[in-house]
């Protein structure tokens, strides 16, 4: 019994039905694990896209070092080190699921910074060249000209992200947050049948990316392709 | 002086991270170009595998694999009566190896229809066969814009080795995780391990630059 649902061991088909909605209620661990770690993520990754890109060194290169720093690393031991280390030196008391949301949003901050600077950079350079000779100042020229052009460039490469962020959860199990994937072992655990739970969560994930890879596609094609303005 | 004693206790991990890395990246690749070939092929008997390959294990989490591979599979043996029980250092360098030549797989498809159009024409103009075409005319200008993504690659790898400690292999992050139960030591512990991949990484991305480089420059003395 997991999750106050019984399973039937009876024959393999009635194992496998019994065990999809354990599995399934681990799949809503998954999925806010993906949501929280992403939109953190993103929050995280512009701010330091920002501080990398500050014309001071003093602050663009502690930036650019922690970016390096944060992609160098794998997430397991970044999500070890949110979970121990963290609650050791500040005091706090940080649960399982938000040390992984942290841990999640840290190693993709990384790379959605990375995103938003090849977004930024692939806007045509005549672009700037026309604001100036109009004689816009430099701040309307990134709110109103760079940035409006850079968001339908920047959104399928985050999509992408979104769905490797989803397959980068059950890493989250190492920390014991119950999720699909620690759901599957400890059925398996119980019933000597790892065989049924694991093949189900594989093709859920199967599922889970692909329903999010399309959505990725729709959401790209629906973009206005000249630019979305910020108003 | 902690943190020495800590590195010397490491060091058979940092070995086998090491060992992982390597052989999943050469294996990988191996797959990326069987499987991103493939999946060109006009015959729907390698199409088709090669493709459901690729899609299921860039579909489906890295995890996953590696506890599919390492508990799932032995059990299937079992019921059609052979002995699937692998160890988990090979199971690990598959998984690993399967996903990241799945990605791998992706990069060489797209470099090889990157390659113009017109240099197809000539080759077929002149009489090439298809396994010519392919061998002296789309790969040699196709592998260089593979080199960047590949690079990436493989630093991709070299971080996920440390999920094989999840199936009981003594890498660098078992190590660490057992050192810790140890000593309760978790910030200076963690720290080294941290800044042992983060090194890794950059001699990795160094390495790949320098292949990189390599087979730009043979590739612009092939041209002239």
């Amino acid at each position: 019994m997991l999750f106050g649902i019984e399973w039937d061991t009876s024959s393999t088909l009635a194992f496998a039905m019994s065990i999809i909605p354990i599995l399934l209620v681990g799949g809503i661990t998954t999925i806010k694990a993906t949501v929280i770690g992403f939109l953190l993520a993103m929050v995280l990754g512009l701010v330091l896209a920002g501080l990398k890109g500050m014309p001071v060194k003093i602050i663009s290169w502690p930036a650019s070092f922690v970016l390096e720093f944060l992609r160098g690393t794998p997430l397991l031991i970044q999500l070890f080190f949110v979970f121990y280390v963290l609650p050791q030196v500040t005091g706090w008391l940080i649960p399982a699921f938000v040390a992984g949301a942290i841990a999640l949003a840290l190693q993709y901050s990384a790379y959605c910074a990375e995103v938003y600077r090849a977004g930024i950079e692939a806007v045509p350079y005549g672009q700037r060249e026309a604001s100036r000779a109009l004689n816009l100042p430099p701040l309307h020229t990134f709110t109103y000209i760079i940035i409006p052009q850079a968001i339908p460039r920047v959104i399928p490469a985050l999509g992408n992200y979104v769905v490797s962020i989803i397959k980068d959860t059950p890493v989250l199990s190492a920390i014991t947050v119950l999720e699909m994937l620690s759901a599957a072992s400890i059925i398996g655990d119980r019933t000597f049948n790892y065989m049924v739970p694991l093949t189900i969560v594989g093709a859920m994930y199967l599922i889970l990316t692909v329903f999010a890879a399309t959505l990725v596609r729709i959401i790209d094609a629906a973009l206005p392709k000249q630019g979305i303005p910020l108003k | 002086m902690d943190w020495l004693n800590y590195l010397e206790l490491l060091l058979p991990g940092i070995w086998v991270t090491v060992q992982l890395t390597i052989y999943s990246t050469i294996l990988g690749a191996i797959f990326s170009f069987a499987f991103g070939l493939g999946k060109l092929s006009n015959n729907w008997l390698i199409k088709l595998p090669s493709a459901t390959f690729v899609e299921i294990f860039r579909g489906t989490s890295l995890l996953v694999q590696m506890f599919w591979l390492f508990y799932a599979l032995p059990i299937i043996g079992h019921a059609i009566g052979i002995d699937a029980r692998i160890p988990p250092i090979i199971a690990g360098i598959l998984a690993l190896s399967a996903n990241i030549g799945a990605y791998g797989a992706e990069v060489v498809r797209g470099a090889v229809l990157a390659v113009s159009k017109d240099q197809y024409e000539a080759a077929l103009a002149m009489n090439f066969t298809p396994r010519q075409t392919l061998w002296r005319i789309a790969l040699p200008q196709a592998l260089p814009e593979m080199m960047p993504p590949f690079g990436n690659l493989a630093i991709q790898n070299l971080k996920d080795t440390s999920l094989v400690s999840l199936i009981t292999i003594a890498d660098m992050a078992f190590l660490a995780q057992r050192l810790r139960n140890l000593t309760a030591d978790s910030i200076t512990i963690y720290t080294i391990v941290l800044f042992l991949y983060f090194f890794m990484s950059l001699f990795l991305a160094y390495l790949m630059g320098l292949l990189a480089k390599r087979i730009g420059t043979w590739r612009s003395t092939g041209r002239s």
